[in-house]
């Protein structure tokens, strides 16, 4: 079943596979505290196998949710079934079958890594001889074998962060959760992290991961919500974001700080929409180098140009005028 | 030049009492509160068993044991309070806060800094000791205007331990070691430095340790100053001991903080 | 399955202790974290043991003897008992105070344990087991100190260490309680001033006769309770108040681990 809803779904699919039963599902969902609404009924359903993404500024309810999928927050209204079980009576046996991987790494401060996976997996009632065993096999698969004997305050950021998910894997999970797993690495450590998870996906363990990262979010979901105040504001997959709300390239130009405006009037009719930023004008085309050559032609010289591909950040501009990372 | 590094030690002493306002609440607890119940719970109820015991009365040469005990409070507790008052806050300015590195950015010296510290030591036993002195005020047994000169022995006597202390600790890194210094270098002076019975009690090897002790020259010398009976020659040398301890902790503080704050 | 129908009894009892599964994980955890910290450990043993011996050598002989039970004992065996107690106190103490702080405001400990399939309740029992095993090694210590210094009035001084574990269970689930009250690091500070008067005066010094008509209060102390039990084992001289002692401090236990779940829930699964 869980190999069937991975093959299923790595076409980008649009649409979740219907004839595979959720491993989650949230029906109208929210989570209040006090007066806050932290998040503000989405509906969400992930199949197994899936990356499933929630990208959003910080704020956007991302961790929030993600809490009350793994039962460690009650749900304040809405359904929400994980296995097809209830969190809030069946709250031990879902935190049984998956892995956590915080926000902010929770790791023992006063022990050792190989003694972090071992009394980690004690916690799930894995015998002593199980854990010793998997927990080997998790360094070495997250590349700490040199520090197995070191305490994690010794390790580096990114170190600390393969600990976390070694450690989030010891009980073999069906779902793994990942709450902005690479915030806070610098750019090789995110791509080491990556390079595993990436591997974990093709074994077919469904994996629910927040970013605020579009390119994270490109690289590792089949399929994501974008959210914003609680509330889901777009879902697809990365690539038919991009597609269905904005074009495929982007021409980035400057004329100096507060004067990109004032050049609106002579770029009418370049790309398909135009994008106003303190600092930057986004021009919008299927071929940013036609764009490009287009203002050539009209005889306007920005400071400077730059042609990219469009990405989900432009996504989240266009769908709520506002950045992902202020 | 002269006026600012005579000045640099109550510059420093300025910060510490800022601080000090912020933990006024431990202060009368330690020093009003705690010696309070030690004297209720130790001085009075040992004190009954004491006096009726097989020795009788003259078991310590005619003084009860309550006032026995009280006396032993006025050194015993800026010992206690100073002990403390060394290890991490002195901690904290050199790692933490980085409070001293501050300091020295100005005018002042690392001398000025160590002296400093132990300006604001004294303060604090100040505080330390008039709060025991208070509540001894308040006992028939041990009101005496001895009460007043014994204060500023048990001053010397908390000095004697926070100037080693705090120079020990410019040459610490971490904090690991403290607590254990507090069980290993304060509690057996507070019970074997003959605060709870003369310390000829004690097997003449540990006796001969205690009477070294500055913990044993100070109670030794409040208790003659509050309740009499010590010629002017022995109370004599208990203060040049005391005050030599404070001396040599002193210029120890002020080597260790200078090769600590030396860029 | 829906919450509010849960049955009137079962709703005094906190759901965090309805899930207590298996806290013996805490346990293991403390046990790994100990291996290097052993020194720690022991060091907790050094204090009552120098009171002791201080009061061995000095104070024993100034005191004499104290008559309890129509039988007389040396200064030192009445209040070698005394100390054990308030040793597996002040071990509890600090274990579960500002330790467990720690765990739950800075390093997240518990944050992360709750996100397996551990509850609230064995978080809070397993830590408090932790404290109980460690009030245990302490009382086996100060027992075999006891012995060697010939301060063992009975052979029922094996019973003490059940006591001293009791007692440790006591003071490790109200300071556990307690603790998740506690706001910053400023708040422990009250701390030595519950524990100071509880060492002082629970007939750990001397005999209840001798408080006068003070008496009653004494009684309110949760360590006397303690003291009396482990002074009853060494001792050998016991009655039937001794059921009441034990059931003041099963009674403080359960109320202590039902706050403490009860508030660890609160205060991580939010």
């Amino acid at each position: 079943m869980l190999e069937s809803g991975y093959v299923a779904c790595r076409g980008l699919c649009d649409t979740p596979v219907m004839d595979v039963r959720p491993v989650i599902m949230a029906r109208s969902l929210v989570k209040r505290f006090g007066d806050f609404t932290a998040v503000n009924g989405i509906d969400v359903e992930i199949v197994p196998g899936e990356a499933f993404g929630f990208l959003g500024p910080n704020g956007a309810g991302k961790t929030s949710t993600m809490r009350m999928i793994g039962c460690v927050s009650p749900v304040t209204d809405g359904d929400l079934r994980i296995f097809d079980l209830d969190p809030s009576t069946d709250g031990r046996e879902i935190r049984g079958r998956m892995g956590v991987v915080p926000q902010l790494d929770q790791l023992d401060t006063e022990l050792t890594v190989a003694e972090n996976l071992l009394i980690y997996g004690r916690y799930f009632d894995i015998s002593r001889r199980d854990c010793r065993a998997k927990a080997d096999e998790l360094i070495e698969f997250v590349q700490l074998a040199e520090k197995r004997d070191s305490k994690v305050d010794s390790l580096s950021g990114g170190q600390k962060r393969r600990v976390s998910i070694a450690r989030s894997l010891i009980n073999d999970p069906e779902l793994l959760l990942l709450d902005e797993p690479t915030t806070g690495l610098d750019p090789q450590a995110r791509h080491v992290l990556w390079d595993r998870l990436y591997q974990l996906k093709e074994r077919g363990a469904t994996q629910v991961i927040t970013t605020h990262f579009m390119d994270e979010a490109e690289q590792l979901c089949d399929r994501l919500v974008v959210m914003d105040g609680g509330e889901i504001v777009a879902e697809g997959s990365p690539q038919g974001l991009i597609t269905e709300h904005i074009r495929r390239e982007v021409l980035e130009v400057r004329f100096g700080y507060g004067r990109n405006e004032q050049q609106l009037p002579a770029l009418d009719g370049v790309g398909s929409r135009i994008e106003v930023l303190p600092d930057r004008l986004l021009i919008y085309d299927d071929d940013g180098d036609a764009a490009l050559s287009e203002l050539h032609r009209r005889e306007i010289v920005p400071e400077s140009a730059l042609v990219r591909r469009s990405s989900l950040e432009d996504v989240f501009l266009k769908l709520t005028g506002r950045t992902l990372i202020e | 030049m002269h006026t600012i590094a005579s000045l640099g030690p109550v510059r420093v002493y300025n910060r510490e009492w800022t601080y000090f306002r912020l933990v006024w609440r431990t202060a009368v607890f330690g020093s009003v509160i705690q010696p309070l119940m030690y004297l209720m719970g130790i001085g009075l109820g040992i004190g009954e068993l004491v006096d009726g015991g097989p020795a009788g009365p003259d078991a310590l040469g005619g003084v009860s044991y309550f006032a026995f005990y009280a006396t032993a409070l006025i050194a015993t507790t800026p010992m206690f309070v100073l002990g403390q008052e060394s290890l991490w806050p002195t901690m904290d300015g050199f790692t933490w806060s980085r409070a001293h590195q501050a300091m020295i950015a100005t005018p002042l010296s690392s001398r000025d800094v160590a002296l400093g510290k132990g300006l604001y030591f004294g303060l604090r036993g100040l505080v330390a000791g008039a709060g025991v002195v208070l509540v001894l005020a308040c006992f028939a047994e041990t009101r005496s205007w001895g009460l007043i000169a014994a204060i500023p022995v048990g001053v010397l006597t908390g000095l004697s331990y926070a100037m080693a202390f705090a120079a020990w600790v410019a040459t610490r890194d971490t904090d690991n070691s403290f607590s254990a210094l507090l069980r290993i270098g304060i509690i057996p002076m507070f019970l074997f430095g003959g605060a709870f019975y003369p310390v000829d009690q004690l097997p003449p090897v540990l006796e001969a340790i205690a009477r070294v002790t500055p913990i044993w020259h100070g109670i030794e010398l409040c208790r003659g100053l509050v309740l009499g009976g010590l010629d002017p020659a022995t109370g004599l040398l208990h203060l040049l001991v005391l005050l030599a301890f404070v001396t040599a902790g002193s210029i120890a503080a002020s080597i260790t903080f200078d090769r600590r704050l030396r860029p | 399955m829906n919450t509010h129908a849960v049955s009137l009894p079962l709703r005094i009892v906190p759901t965090a202790m309805l899930s207590i599964r298996r806290p013996q994980r805490m346990i293991e955890r403390s046990a790994y974290v100990y291996r290097r910290g052993w020194l720690i450990l022991l060091s907790g043993f050094f204090e009552p043991l120098l009171y002791l011996l201080s009061i061995r050598v000095g104070l024993s002989a100034l005191v004499g003897d104290i008559e309890m039970g129509g039988r007389t004992f040396s200064y030192d065996e009445f209040v070698a008992p005394g100390l054990m107690a308030a040793a597996a106190m002040n071990g509890a103490v600090f274990e579960c105070t500002a330790n467990v702080f720690y765990k739950i405001k800075h390093s997240k400990l518990y944050e992360a344990v709750l996100a397996t399939p551990m509850s609230a309740g064995d978080v809070a029992l397993g830590e408090i087991g932790g404290a109980v095993v460690r009030s245990g090694l302490y009382a086996i210590a100060f027992a075999i100190t006891m012995w060697a210094l010939g301060l063992v009035a009975s052979p029922w001084m094996v019973l003490a260490i059940p006591a001293a574990m009791l007692i440790g269970f006591t003071f490790a689930s109200l300071g556990m309680a307690l603790t998740t009250f506690m706001r910053s690091w400023e708040d422990f500070e009250y701390v030595p001033a519950i524990t100071l008067p509880l060492f002082l005066f629970s007939t750990t010094f001397y005999p209840l006769s001798q408080y006068g008509e003070w008496a009653w209060m004494v009684g309110l102390s949760p360590l006397y309770h303690g003291v009396e039990l482990v002074r009853a084992a060494d001792l050998g001289v016991w009655d039937g108040s001794i059921i009441g002692h034990i059931a003041v401090l099963v009674g403080l236990s359960v109320v202590g681990l039902a706050v403490a779940s009860r508030r660890i829930e609160r205060l991580l699964l939010t």
